[in-house]
């Protein structure tokens, strides 16, 4: 029951290599933050939170946007394994999201008392991005039938990846001329600063990456054991085991298709 | 093209004629909102930002009343099935659909304006009135896009009265800020100008979103 | 500008430890997904491992009490 397509790639490969680079890079990073960054003349040490909060901001939303691209792919391939990385892309940016809003407020805090600002935009931004897509997850759930789901999940993808842009325009131009911005912008930073920045942001970025692909990893691995599974009672006559595989529950997970696709490896013997 | 539109658009309007499913509805919560907030914030009269905020809460409130409706008896009564057979371009749907939504917020904006003029507004409308409509339009084709799309998008899921709101919601906030922003100076005493930086914001906005629904329309269609 | 300038600057240990905060919430979030990772994985390796205890079961015609070499770490 093989397919003709080729044999996917051993799960994990390539997996290392990255969770190494981005331990390396995160660990750079951390030491470049502590003892090479000089302080900042006006808020101090605080100010060193910068080298997080940014960081985690820019990669969120590139990753939202990513998604929107492979919803893209998927709308236009029909191919579930793009709806399947939009889903987990969407589903980290979210979560380096919530990670941006609460740094940003406890940058808030330390700088002006409170635990949360209107004047600074890229934290009311980010507010308004994080409501948005968390109605991602219900959307999914809301739908049985997996290829629509799919196809819906990609619908909203698109749009929500071509709002972010816009939104933050409108919030920008909403509160430009109300207050200064007050966490610090990207320009003008002395050249310590800046390299410490960029290896922060490459070190976040990775960490993305890598989180991303052992979410993939995970599901790939699932999809091909319930494929292993669906071969060995089919062979068996299904009645075996007392058919501990019930019915897949109603889920938001994108599932990848049966075992047509995907060629589960055989369990060989004893190795 | 035109034709299909034109077709599609006359039956929504005539079946909103005949059964009066959005429109009263919608004019009737604005008015009761109105009152709402007159009791909420303890104030007879109000201008400026606080003016323009409650006037655009309030169609917004009241818009998604409608886009919660403007799919249901297509879905429920088989419309899409016999739309989808009809050897039509499928964003003629949602062109008719947008256009319905258009008319009945300006419909709606009929009642609610007065209403706020009436029953809230300090300053007077009568020279700015012109200015007002212009900003009006421009969100309400915005709010038309994105509640058709949303629309579209919820009505055939199970939670669909919930997540028509949560996706609109947050879709809908440049929409209230350049609205509210450009409206401020309108409502304000005395009145002003609105910036054009916020009407060239909801004319980006609503082009951009415009051509995103007509794209995207077509794959919510399917099946 | 005015404004920021009047802003005094937090003392170090004032900021030390919102920075911390800050450094321990993200470290905090990778952790707890490494957690999730982890009993994902061995929910992973438990069907694995019934799987293959059940195709061994098969291919070998029954009552198999034969000691199965696990192979599986």
């Amino acid at each position: 029951m093989n397919s003709s397509s080729p044999p996917p790639r051993p799960l994990g490969s390539g997996l290392r290599a990255l969770s190494l680079a981005t331990a390396g890079a995160m660990a750079l990073a951390l030491g470049l933050v502590f003892f090479y960054a000089p302080l900042d003349a006006e808020q101090g040490f605080l100010q060193k939170i910068f080298y997080l909060h940014v960081p985690l901001a820019i990669v969120a939303l590139c990753g939202f946007v990513l998604a929107a691209l492979m919803a893209i792919m998927h709308l236009r391939s029909r191919d579930p394994r793009w709806d399947m990385r939009s889903y987990v892309a969407i589903h980290m940016s979210l979560i380096f999201a919530v990670a941006t809003l609460i740094t940003g407020s406890i940058w808030a805090r330390g700088s002006w008392g409170h635990w949360w600002v209107w004047s600074e935009p890229t934290l009311v931004s980010f507010l308004i991005v994080f409501l948005l897509y968390a109605t991602y997850q219900p959307l999914r759930f809301a739908i049985e039938d997996p290829e629509r789901q799919a196809r819906y999940a990609s619908v909203f993808a698109i749009t929500a990846g071509a709002f972010v842009p816009m939104n933050f325009i409108a919030v920008r131009l909403a509160s430009a001329y109300l207050h200064p911005r007050v966490l610090g912008s990207t320009s003008n930073l002395p050249p310590q600063m800046a390299f410490t920045f960029v290896v922060s942001l490459i070190g976040v970025a990775l960490l993305y990456a890598t989180l991303c692909s052992c979410e993939l990893t995970a599901k790939r691995t699932r999809a091909q054991l319930r494929a292993a599974r669906r071969m060995a009672e089919a062979r068996t006559g299904a009645g075996e085991a007392g058919g501990a595989q019930a019915r897949r529950p109603r889920s938001a997970v994108p599932s990848l298709p049966a075992a047509g696709t995907l060629a589960a490896p055989a369990p060989r013997g004893g190795a | 093209m035109r034709r299909t539109v034109g077709a599609l658009l006359r039956k929504e309007l005539l079946i909103e004629l005949r059964s009066w499913q959005s429109v009263p509805g919608m004019s009737l919560f604005a008015v009761t909102t109105f009152v709402v907030f007159h009791f909420a914030l303890n104030r007879s009269s109000v201008d400026g930002d606080l003016a323009a905020g409650i006037l655009w809460v309030t169609l917004l409130l009241a818009a998604i009343l409608g886009v919660n409706r403007l799919f249901v008896a297509d879905a429920e009564e088989g419309g899409f099935d016999g739309f989808l057979l009809a050897p039509v371009d499928r964003g003629a749907l949602l062109l008719a659909k947008a256009l319905a939504l258009l008319t009945y917020l300006v419909a709606l904006e009929l009642v609610a304006v007065p209403a706020f003029a009436l029953l809230l507004l300090a300053p007077s409308l009568t020279s700015t009135l012109p200015s007002l409509t212009g900003v009006l339009a421009l969100g309400d084709v915005g709010v038309a896009v994105i509640g058709t799309l949303v629309a579209a998008l919820a009505v055939r899921t199970r939670a669909r009265d919930l997540l028509g709101p949560l996706l609109a919601l947050p879709l809908l906030v440049p929409i209230v800020i350049a609205g509210a922003r450009a409206s401020s100076p309108l409502l304000a005493l005395p009145a002003g100008q609105p910036a054009a930086r916020w009407l060239a914001t909801l004319g980006l906005y609503d082009l951009l979103f415009g051509l995103i629904a007509y794209a995207l329309f077509d794959f919510l269609l399917e099946d | 500008m005015a404004a920021l300038a009047a802003l005094p600057a937090l003392p170090l240990h004032e900021a030390g430890k919102y920075v911390a905060a800050a450094y321990v919430v993200v470290f905090a979030l990778v952790l707890i997904y490494v957690a999730i990772m982890a009993v994902r994985l061995s929910r992973i390796q438990r069907e694995l491992a019934s799987l293959l205890s059940r195709e061994r079961s098969a291919a070998s015609p029954p009552p198999s009490s034969a000691a199965g070499e696990s192979t599986l770490p």
